[in-house]
């Protein structure tokens, strides 16, 4: 058998004379696999005509299960009928396996794109050479490889065994986005069915013969240590039978249910060493950030030079607390350590880095540690952490059994990580129009990264690059950060730092437009007039992609039509994750509180893969928005978090979520992020929404506390 | 200890354990049924709702010993041929993102639609108000649970 040439190959591509044609290397298993097709190590076709698709991030809710295949059987030409999903768990093949930054699609889009098409061409040439025919004469076409000349047609499965001795192309053409069949169509997740019979197995509901359940006291202070252990009543709990201590600041109570680990845990003494921490509280970390915005700032952006521009100068601080992602499924990890290896099954954003945390916990290398991604009931970021599965194969290691580890609501609420407090100082000098010719925005805010330990190279936390940019194009325009620390433990929480310097930078416009005694949507356009790209690390920031998404919703709103009595709205746009994003929240007072009735958002995120689940991705934002907005706060008093448990960290219900309309800039541009851009517009939205109800201007949050 | 019988989906199941232990635990641990979740443990998420006698409760806060010799229906036995007309809703309205919540909603929904069987918005607004959802599925339920009572998804 002849290798086709590169040459052949390319130029027999289906749209080859208008596609675009890119080289690449993917990732194979490197295995020999008698019975199926698998060209790379995300694709696998058998003989019975089934084609599993790998997915190498994880699922939280946010549909990577169905959009990440859905990519590659397009370019595949596949029948999506025909399509399995298969949960890649920690491995070496596919890159950073992290689940995050709103970066599923936009990272993947190109290799699974690339990995279908070229299995498309390997198949298109197996049938040319089982037909004998020119692989220009042949077709792909909804899993079947068809000759129209002759009228025969060969599926997918039967040219498995030809197919695999082929030579995998080194280039390809991929499809354009006019002759898409399966992108940018609204296809059911893939999921849903054992989700609504509750079948769906997550992390909690995972079990291995054998399993015992475990639940840890953990120091209820910030940084507190165990001192010692009174274990007599545990033990007197039936099903009870281990209680020893992890790390230096938990005890495990392992039970062969969970009752009887918490029954055990509830009568449990812990003497604990309070540490460097039982006298913090909420208003000294105010205070220490307020302290701390005196420092100067490292430059993300600059434009012009904001301190030497005359004219009307207005200024504002913002703060925002702290707050719990608090996702459905409390944290969880299943554990089975072997002496030499250690198996786990876990519920997590970063199979990898519960991989390398593992064995350094317990002391094996991380070829030694297999991690099992399982379905996530939510994520938010709280499952960046890779405590779970550290505690579960500690627990494992410890009684030399598989163990479930299970937090409480109380647990995931009082021992988490945090989304940062944040300061904000706004500062602007307005010209004899009103319109701002210099702007600058300090954000006065911990580090994630660096509470991490990580690198934070040139004092700029790695998030920002992603989440704080530029969104006007203003000629003197600085953005600073200037880098505090908390002892408060840190995490990524959906839309991390877009959501505070989104707040802080629309609710000040706002008050730029009422100083200017102008139109707050016509003012931002006249800030957007000029098509303007504003380069901010490695995003090019167009304004007139933000023009048009205000513009969108705007007009979806009626922004210039008459509410009903008592109906105010409010407007904001920022752009994060690459995608740009404006909303219009139309609110009702009653009792002097928001009643939020309406929300109309507009985003362009370039290509839409799925758009019923882009919808169902903002109207789940700005409902997560929301609830940050009115409530979320994590308050700290002497070194302990206040809350605890959903009464006194209180979602939204049903009874406060507005109806929520999403409209998309159609675009085929490359997609961008999508799982958080809506959430930094919104609470702006609102505080501007309630300025126009009520004169009164919101600068803290969250707006009820 | 003590030797509890309960009618679970429309079997007798006897269980051995301690009475005060939520049934919640026994549904998940014991008789394996995991359809049921456990959200917060302090009746505030119901994630663990499931039917006792037809009503809807939150079996984390549910001891055992109070619904001995009583049926207790959980989302496995809600249909047990075929999709209850919520479950097809669901699917058709797009409902569930993460999904853990849903079952939850579901036996919500399906103790409102037993004994309301065209509710109004905010009939059901306040039969569903104790059921939390981080991915903010709330209106796509409403619409579900409209559609699935025949009457359109009208709001």
């Amino acid at each position: 058998m002849s290798p086709l040439s590169r040459r052949e190959f390319v130029g027999a591509g289906i749209g080859a004379a208008a596609g675009l044609v890119i080289g690449f290397y993917l990732p194979h298993k490197g295995e020999s696999q008698k019975n199926s097709f698998s060209p790379n190590a995300y694709l696998r076709i058998t003989p019975d005509n089934k084609i599993t698709i790998v997915v190498a991030r994880s699922e939280m809710g946010q549909g990577v299960r169905t959009a990440l295949p859905m990519i590659l059987a397009e370019e595949l030409e596949a029948d999506w009928k025909q399509i399995e999903i298969e949960q890649a768990g920690a491995s070496t093949l596919y890159g950073d396996q992290t689940t995050g930054g709103s970066a599923s699609i936009r990272t993947t889009w190109d290799p699974m794109r690339k990995a279908g098409a070229s299995a498309r061409e390997m198949l298109i040439s197996a049938a040319a050479l089982t037909w004998g025919v020119s692989r220009s004469t042949c077709t792909a076409e909804a899993g079947h490889i068809k000759h129209a000349a002759s009228n025969r047609s060969v599926s997918y499965g039967e040219l498995v065994g030809k197919a695999s001795t082929l030579p995998i192309p080194s280039d390809v053409t991929l499809k354009q986005s006019k002759d898409y069949k399966i992108v940018g169509q609204r296809l059911p997740r893939l999921d849903s069915l054992a989700k609504v019979k509750g079948e769906a197995i997550y992390g909690i509901d995972f079990r291995l013969p054998g399993m015992k359940y475990a639940v840890l006291a953990r120091c209820p202070l910030i940084a507190g240590k165990v001192t010692s252990i009174d274990d007599k009543e545990s033990k007197k709990i039936s099903g009870v039978s281990y209680v020893g201590k992890i790390g230096d600041s938990a005890v495990a109570v392992v039970a062969d249910s969970v009752w009887s680990a918490m029954e055990g845990r509830r009568v449990l003494n812990v003497s604990w060493d309070e540490g460097p921490n039982k006298d913090l509280n909420s208003a000294a970390i105010l205070s220490s950030l307020k302290q701390a915005a005196s420092k100067k700032g490292a430059n993300l952006y600059a434009a012009g030079e904001p301190g030497k521009a005359s004219g009307r100068h207005i200024s504002a601080e913002y703060v925002l607390p702290f707050m719990a992602h608090a996702p459905m499924e409390p944290g969880n990890c299943t554990a089975h350590f072997q002496g030499s290896n250690c198996e786990l099954w876990a519920p997590t954003q970063v199979p990898q880095d519960c991989r390398d945390s593992v064995a350094t916990a317990i002391g094996l290398d991380p070829d030694q540690v297999k991690v099992n991604v399982t379905l996530m009931g939510g994520g938010f970021g709280r499952r960046l952490e890779h405590d779970y599965a550290v505690e579960a194969a500690q627990v494992s290691k410890a009684i030399n059994a598989p163990v479930k580890v299970i937090w409480t609501r109380e647990d995931d609420m009082r021992c988490s990580t945090y989304r940062p407090a944040s300061l904000h100082q706004l500062s602007a000098t307005l010209d004899g129009m009103g319109l701002p010719v210099a702007l600058t925005h300090r954000i006065i805010a911990p580090s994630i990264t660096g509470q991490k330990g990580q690198p934070v190279p040139n004092n700029v936390d790695p998030d920002l690059p992603d989440e704080a940019g530029p969104v006007y194009g203003i000629p003197n325009y600085a953005i600073e950060y200037v880098m505090t620390e908390t002892p408060v433990p840190l995490g990524w929480m959906r839309s991390v730092y877009a959501l505070q310097a989104g707040f802080a930078l629309e609710s000040f416009i706002d008050e730029l437009a009422l100083a200017a005694g102008k139109d707050p949507l016509k003012y931002r356009l006249q800030l957007l007039a000029k098509d303007q790209d504003l380069a901010y690390f490695t995003t090019t920031w167009h304004t007139a992609r933000m023009r048009a998404v205000l513009q969108l919703a705007a007009e979806k709103a009626g922004w210039d039509k008459p509410l009903p009595a008592g109906h105010h709205r409010g407007i904001a746009c920022f752009g994060c994750f690459q995608t740009y994003m404006a909303e219009v929240v139309e609110i009702t007072m009653e009792n002097n509180q928001p009643k939020v009735h309406r929300v109309v958002a507009a985003v362009d995120c370039g290509q839409v893969v799925n758009p019923a689940i882009l919808e169902q991705q903002i109207q789940g934002g700005v409902v997560y928005g929301l609830s940050n907005a009115l409530r979320a706060q994590i308050t700290i008093d002497k070194g302990r978090v206040v809350q605890g448990n959903f009464d006194d960290y209180a979602p939204l219900r049903m009874d406060e979520t507005p109806v929520v309309e999403v409209y998309a800039v159609p675009s085929q541009e490359p997609p961008t992020g999508i799982g958080e851009p809506s959430l930094p517009p919104l609470a702006p939205a609102l505080c501007n929404a309630i300025y126009a109800a009520t004169k009164k201007r919101i600068r803290t949050l969250p707006i009820q506390s | 200890m003590a030797d509890i019988t309960l009618r679970v989906n429309g079997s007798e199941k006897q269980v051995s354990v301690s009475p005060e232990t939520p049934l919640l635990w026994v549904l998940r641990d014991t008789l394996q049924l995991t359809g049921t979740k456990f959200g917060c443990g302090a009746g505030l998420c119901g994630a663990c709702t499931v039917h006792v006698e037809g009503n809807p409760i939150r079996s984390c806060s549910t001891p055992v010993s109070q619904v001995a010799n009583k049926n207790v229906t959980t989302i496995e036995g809600l249909s047990p041929n075929g999709l209850h007309p919520l479950q097809q809703a669901w699917l058709a309205e797009e409902v569930p993102q993460c999904g853990y919540c849903q079952t939850g909603q579901i036996m919500s929904a399906a103790a409102l639609l037993a004994k309301t069987p065209q509710p109004s918005d905010e009939q059901i607004t306040k039969a569903m108000n104790g059921n939390l959802c981080r991915c903010g599925t709330y209106e796509r339920i409403r619409k579900a649970i409209h559609r699935a009572a025949g009457n359109g998804g009208a709001r």
